[in-house]
This record gives structure tokens, sequence and C-alpha cells, in this order.
């Protein structure tokens, strides 16, 4: 148990000083690191909001909503598809996802689930699972009824793509705030996360979040470029608009051809010459206005606004008279994709709501940190003397023990990025109380066994043998409990949890084998015979 | 160069823990049985995390702020119960406002105007440095969530200790964790301490302590009922806690070090957090030693280790192995 051979003394030294390296950045400043070359660890450990100042939101979609606007449709549309196909006054109504239809006269059933046949269409197919089915399900109850349903596919994926679309307005609109490195994710099926560190104002964040994009279509004029009035004058009625394909501005008429409300739907496609591009429709009022404006302007541009901005500027090729079209154009599959969002993003169905906020000051982060480090050397003194009144000449192995495992700690943190929060230092102070715990049964074992009339080598020996099964018993325990808090606990808890159980790892390697290592060592040292243990 | 450690306890102690087992379980039922009576009666002062609301940290410009004074500016902007207490430093006040009733925009919405109404009722005289809004749907989440962590960790905690011993050493661990969260549940109703996902942190972290300290007194019994297969239970006990008893007692202390540290030291934000640890390692040590181990007297232990030999010996009758 203590013959270390060469490589074995070289790989517990090496994952030391490997800990002490990437631990290191944290102790000098950020322009310090800068300077370095790069080839040396640079990163240092991430501050929670709770530590460097932010805020944070949590956005929740309001999927009963959307369900509910999702039948409503399919509802009017059963209801037009039947009429248009003659069947004498049905009795249609919505129940939950589903859609019972009630004829007259019975024998038109077979006639009418014909004609609603049309309306089952396949869903675009699910890349991860391969999965893709149908839009609805029609089937018969009773004698005389049809019952459509919308399937679970199906709303998932409108809820899909409302989600992604309000993700990319509220990226779009923190991006332009200017924090930095904001996090803007999804969160299960149905939430938003944003985190903007550095953002103290939480009212300013909500107040860009809160509204929905806002999406115009708009006429180009005709004849003035936007060179042109800029350079004289913005006619009347008319507006200059920031175009982010070309940089250059559009002169836009004010009045839009179609509001962005009335888009009910936009995905990426292909045209017919398989080329990417975008699919969209508008609703009754829209596709009129929509199909008076494109009869009259083939040839000519309009603008899609959203926030202000031109997203896209395309060429009427023909009239589009029935509601439905696309933008074609050099779209890779991304770009089409990208638009399509946006164009959703700009008719947002329903609003997102916020179900929670928190902002930290940055100077109560300051607080929090300079308060935790103190706390973390006093608790560190404090325990590196007691050990030392304790255990001795064998306390200074395992003190050095406990200086490895805190650049150990911090050195994993710093490589996985984890991120610290004020919680996450309070686990790294509690570690350092209980890491010791492996030393203190390792040293009771070996003070037992030189009672017992052992040895100091046997001693020692057997110390280390009998304790490793109760240490390992322990620290799994306490490890089951920090994995439980990281599957449950949310934000700065996680931090905590992974503090937590990264310290119960590196404190088992440190309280276990590097001062098996030391003690190696200084056997290795002295006389044979007797041995006077200082313990 | 070499020096010797103190050895703080007499060594070889034989402090009879089991006879005083009557006595302790009295007392440990009775604390636990007055922390249900509290956490029933008097209730948990529940965060924000686990009852939706609105909090605000803010200091004062000047050297002490004015809590009355706040209170009365508070008062006339009908968000109900509101909060007003000192937080740490004199110039530092914690203000709660509770959860808002369902307005006609719906319960999340309702939230929304508090923190701004708080800033702008005290514009001028305060500085804002923390401000956390937890709508219904996230708070009920939250308490859900920690409710499943705790039970969750304690039947995860069940299975390894019956994995790794017996069923008795299980079921006496178990308890002993069930003692220290109760008791450290009953402490919370007692001195009305603000109950949230931190403390949740703390309990499942006590429950890693308390296990930590009690698989230690348990690895020792088993071992020393391999070496005394005729020694009565009691006695075993007896020696296996005495034998552990000053490695308990100076992890104890380390933890503790660091816990005061950090309880004095840290940010008030964490307190609640620290307060429940150091409470927790107390009773945890406490249970180790007088609840986890006397109870395998009780259950009776099957004295099979090592050998085969499947006995049982009761309340300490000499083993016929």
């Amino acid at each position: 148990m203590l013959y270390f051979s060469p490589w074995k003394t070289a790989l517990v030294v090496g994952t030391c000083l490997l800990g002490l390296i990437f631990a290191a950045p944290n102790f000098v400043s950020k322009e310090t690191l800068r300077g370095l070359p790069n080839w040396l660890p640079n990163k240092q450990v991430s501050l929670g909001l709770d530590l460097q100042g932010g805020s944070y939101l949590l956005l929740e979609l309001p999927v009963d909503e959307l369900t509910g606007l999702a039948t409503e449709d399919l509802s009017d549309q059963v209801r037009r598809t039947l009429n248009e196909a003659k069947i004498r006054r049905p009795r249609v109504r919505s129940v939950g996802k589903e859609i019972k239809v009630t004829l007259r006269d019975a024998a038109t059933r077979p006639q009418a689930l014909a004609a609603l046949q049309p309306l089952v269409l396949p869903l675009n197919q699910n890349v991860l699972t391969g999965q893709g089915g149908n839009n609805i399900e029609l089937s018969e109850t009773g004698t005389d009824g049809i019952t459509v349903t919308l399937t679970e596919a199906a709303i998932q994926q409108r809820i899909n793509s409302v989600m992604s679309a309000a993700i990319e307005t509220i990226r779009k609109r923190v991006d332009g705030l200017g924090v930095t490195e904001p996090t803007i994710q999804r969160q299960g099926r149905d939430r938003i996360l944003v985190q903007a560190p550095g953002a103290d104002d939480p009212e300013a964040l909500k107040a860009l979040i809160g509204n929905p994009a806002v999406m115009n279509f708009h006429d180009v004029h005709r004849s003035i470029t936007a060179a042109e009035a800029e350079a004289s004058r913005v006619p009347p009625r008319y507006f200059l608009a920031p175009d982010i394909d070309t940089g250059g501005n559009l002169l836009l008429l004010k009045r839009p051809i179609v509001k962005g409300e009335d888009l009910v739907d936009s995905q990426p496609g292909f045209d017919e010459n398989n080329q990417p591009a975008v699919l969209f429709s508008f609703n009754s009022s829209g596709a009129r206005k929509f199909a008076t404006h494109t009869t009259n302007n083939i040839g000519r541009p309009f603008a899609i606004v959203i926030d202000s901005q031109v997203i896209s500027a395309p060429r009427i090729i023909s009239a589009i008279p029935t509601g439905s079209g696309q933008i074609t154009g050099n779209f890779t599959v991304e770009q089409a994709n990208i638009l399509a969002i946006q164009l959703r993003s700009g008719s947002l169905p329903v609003k997102p709501s916020i179900i929670q906020e928190a902002s930290v000051g940055p100077t109560l982060g300051a607080d929090s940190v300079a308060g935790g480090l103190n706390a973390g050397l006093i608790g560190l003194a404090g325990v590196l003397f007691f050990m030392l009144l304790a255990y001795g000449f064998f306390g200074i192995f395992a003190n050095i023990a406990l200086l490895a495992n805190i650049g150990l700690i911090l050195g994993a943190l710093s490589l996985l990025q984890a991120t610290l929060t004020l919680p996450g230092i309070a686990g790294i102070v509690l570690t350092v109380g209980m890491a010791v715990d492996a030393n203190v049964l390792i040293f009771e074992r070996i003070r037992e066994e030189l009672r017992n009339g052992k040895k100091a080598v046997v001693a020692i020996e057997s110390g280390y043998k009998r304790a490793l099964g109760t240490i390992l018993d322990a620290n799994i325990t306490t490890f089951i409990a920090a994995i439980i808090l990281f599957w449950l606990g949310s934000g700065p808890i996680r931090g905590f949890a992974v503090t937590l159980s990264i310290g119960i790892l590196t404190s088992v390697f440190t309280a276990f084998v590097v001062t098996r290592l030391l003690v190696s060592w200084w056997l290795s040292r002295q006389e044979r015979g007797a041995i006077a243990m200082p313990i | 160069m070499a020096f010797k450690g103190l050895d703080f306890l007499p060594r070889n102690t034989r402090i009879q823990f089991i006879r005083l087992r009557f006595m302790t379980f009295v007392a440990s039922a009775f604390l636990m049985l007055a922390s249900l009576g509290l956490f029933f009666t008097q209730g948990l002062n529940y965060g924000i995390d686990f009852v939706g609301g609105t909090v605000l940290e803010m200091r004062s410009s000047e050297a002490k702020a004015d809590i009355p004074a706040i209170r009365e500016r508070l008062k006339g902007l009908g968000l109900g119960d509101v909060q007003v207490q000192q937080f740490g430093d004199p110039r530092d006040v914690l203000i709660r406002v509770e959860l808002q009733a369902a307005g006609e925009e719906g319960a999340e919405k309702a939230q929304q105007g508090v923190a701004k109404a708080v800033r702008e009722a005290l514009a001028g005289t305060m500085e804002e440095r923390r401000v956390e809004v937890i709508g219904p749907t996230v708070s009920a989440e939250l308490a859900r969530d920690g409710l499943i962590a705790v039970l969750v960790a304690i039947c995860g905690v069940l299975l390894y200790i019956w994995f790794r011993f017996e069923w008795q050493f299980s079921v006496g661990a178990v308890a002993a964790l069930v003692h220290d969260v109760t008791l450290t549940i009953g402490m919370f109703a007692l001195i009305g301490l603000e109950f949230n996902l931190s403390i949740i942190a703390a309990l499942l972290t006590i429950v890693g302590y308390s296990l930590n300290d009690t698989v230690v007194v348990y690895d020792r019994i088993r071992e020393n009922l391999r070496k005394f297969k005729r020694m009565p239970l009691a006695e075993l006990l007896d020696l296996s806690i005495n034998e552990t008893l000053s490695r308990t007692i100076l992890t104890s202390v380390t933890t503790l070090i660091a816990l005061f540290a950090l309880f004095i030291f840290g940010t008030e934000v964490i307190r609640g957090f620290t307060f429940a640890m150091i409470w927790g390692v107390v009773v945890g040590t406490y249970s180790s030693i007088f609840v986890a181990a006397p109870l395998l007297l009780f259950f009776g232990v099957t004295r099979e280790w090592g050998d085969g030999a499947t006995a049982t010996t009761r309340k300490g009758a000499v083993s016929n192995a």
C-alpha cells in the first residue's frame, strides 16, 4: 500500500500540478490573462449572476391558449369544408383537442368524410425521431358523427414553431442591449430562460422582451431610391428603414400593404426547382390585400419590416391570389429557415409571460464574492491550524492534501467552465471542513494500530487499508445526495451541487492518495528500526 | 522536526452510550414530536421560492435604514402583506411582498408591477441591490421538486445502505436521517427563519453528512461483529461507538469551523443555509451515536459476517454461532 512506482508517483504529482495550472488563471486579473500566450490555460471560473450581477428571466408560453387557437382554426376549416361540400347544416363544436361533427343526415357521412380527407396532411418529418404522422385524425363516432382530432405531434410541432420564433425575437432584442454573453435558451417544452449578466435593470430587460415584435409588409418607393432621399429629403408618407441584407436603407411607404398579424404561418420548404424557399400563408383579409397588391405590382419589390428593420425585400414574380405564396432566392436551407422563423416571430399568436425574475446589482455580487472569500480563507486557516494541533507532523500531510484539494476544485471548475454561484462558494467552504474527514479516519486508525502495539510501517499500512472501505462508503452516500440535488435543483442550488460533488471526488483523491504518497516519501527517509511516529 | 499531535480525547474511552438509550430515545421522540407539533401549529416561514411573491433587497443612502418610515411609505401601495426587515448591514433592508391575487390579466402578470411600485415608492433614498419575483407556477414546482428531492435522497440512501449492509442498518440509518430532517424543520418552525430553496439544499447536505457519520460507526460495528463473534451486541455497539468517537468529534469540529467562518463572514443571503447546516451537523452527530447505533439493538443484527453462520442476536444475548 505504501509503495509507489515511479509512474504512479508521476501520475499523482502530475494530477495535482495540472489542477494547480488550471486553477492558476483565477489568481490573475483578466487583463494579465489577455497578455499571456494562448497555449497557457486561460479559463477562469465563470461567476453566476448572483455573484457578478445581472438579470434572469424565465418565460412561459401559454400552451393551452395556443392549442385553443389551433383547435379554433381547425373547427373553422372543418365548417367551411363541409359547407363547400354541400353537407346539410352539420353541427360542429370543439371539445378540448377534438372537433365533434354531428350530421343531420347519417347517409351523408361517407361524403363528408371524403370532403374532409384533404385536410389530413402529413407533418414535416421529425429529423430526430423519424416520426412524422399526420396533423389530424378522422374517425367515425356513433351513427351520424365524425370526430376530427388534432394529433399530439401536430400540437408539438405548433409549439416548437412558436417557441423558435419567440426565442428568435428575444435573442435579437437582447443582443441589441449590448450586454456581454447573454444566454437565451429553451427549457423543456414551453419555457425560455434569459440570462443577461451585467444588466442590472430588470425593467429595461422586461420592457424589451415583453412586447411582441411588430412586423409589416411595405411597398418600396417606385422612383426615388433611399440614397436620393437621404441626399435631399424623405418624401411625405414615406420612411427610411435599414436593410440588414445590403447594409443600406430602403425608402418605404408608411402605410403597410399587409400587417404581420395577418400572416398565419411560414415554414421553410422547397420551390418547384427544388431550391430552398420560404412558404407563407395569410388569413383571408390578408390574402385579399396581398392579392390586389401583387397583381398590380408584378416585377417590383416589397419589404418585410420587423421592428423597423428590413429583413427581406423580395421581388414579386407573379400575382399571389390565394394568400399562400413563397419567397425564393439564393437561399441556403439554413437561411430559408431563419427567414421563416423571423416571419413567424413577427406574427406570434400568443405572448410568453414572465413567470420568474431575478436580478442582482453589481455591488451585492461583489460583496458576496468578498464575503465568501473571507469565510473560505478564515475557515481554511482554522481547519489547517486544527489539523496541525490534532495530528502534529502528520497534520502537515493532511494540510498539504487539503490545499491540493482546493487547487483541484478550482481547476476542475475552470476546466469544466462550471458556473460558480454563492451557494457554490458555500459548497467549497463546506468541503474544506469535510474533506479532512478521510484523513481523520486514516490517522485515527493509525493511532489505534500503534496503540495496539503495531510497528510504524505496519500501522500506517493497515490504517490506510482499513480506512478505505469506510471512506468510500461515507463519501458515496454524500455523493448520492449531491447528485439528487443536481438533478432536481435549479440555478444557484445546482452550483452548490456541482462544487459539492467535485469536492467529494477530489477530496477522496487528495486525502487518500496524496497523503499516502507524502507519508511514503517521509517513511523512506527514516532510519531503519524503530520509527518514532509523529502523530 | 517531527512533533506529535495532541490527543484531544482520552484514549480508550468506555462511555456506555447504549445504557443511555432509553433516555436518548425518549428525548429524540419528544423533540421529533415537538418539531412536528411546531410544524403543524406554527408552520414554516416559507420563502418566496415556495409561495411566490416579490423580494427586494435595498440599501439606504443613510447610515441606518429607517424601517418604520419605509413601512409607512409602502403601506399605501395596496400590495397586501409587506414585510420589511433589517438584512445584515444596518443600511440594508429586505422587503418582501406577498403573492398578488390574480387580476384580469392572469396570476403571473399580476406579480409584474410589484417591484416597480416598491422601487418608485422608495426612489431617491434607497439603492436596489437585488430583486426576485416568483410567480405561482414556478413556486409550486419548486416546492414539489424540493419535497421530491428530500424523499428521493432518503430512499436512495436506504437502498445504498441496504446494499452495503443489512436491512437493520438501513432502517437505522434512515431513522437517523428522518430524525435529523425533522429536527431541522422543527428548528426552523420554532425560530421562524425563512425556509427556502437553499434550506432544501442544506437538508440534503445534512442527509449526506449525517449518513457519513452513521456509516463510519456502522462500518466499525460490522468489523467488530466479525472480530468478536461472542461479544454481547450492546457491549459491541458501545465498543464501536467509542472506537470511532474521536473521529466523529474531530470531523464535526473541522466542519463546524468551516461553517462558523461562513456564518460569521459570509453574506446575509446564505446565513439561513449556514445556520441549518450548523444545526444539522450537531443533530447529525448526535443521531449517529444515539439513534442509528442503539436502534440496531432493537432490530437485532444478523451475525453472519464472514463465516456464513446465520444466527441472530437480540438485546445483547450471546450468539450461538
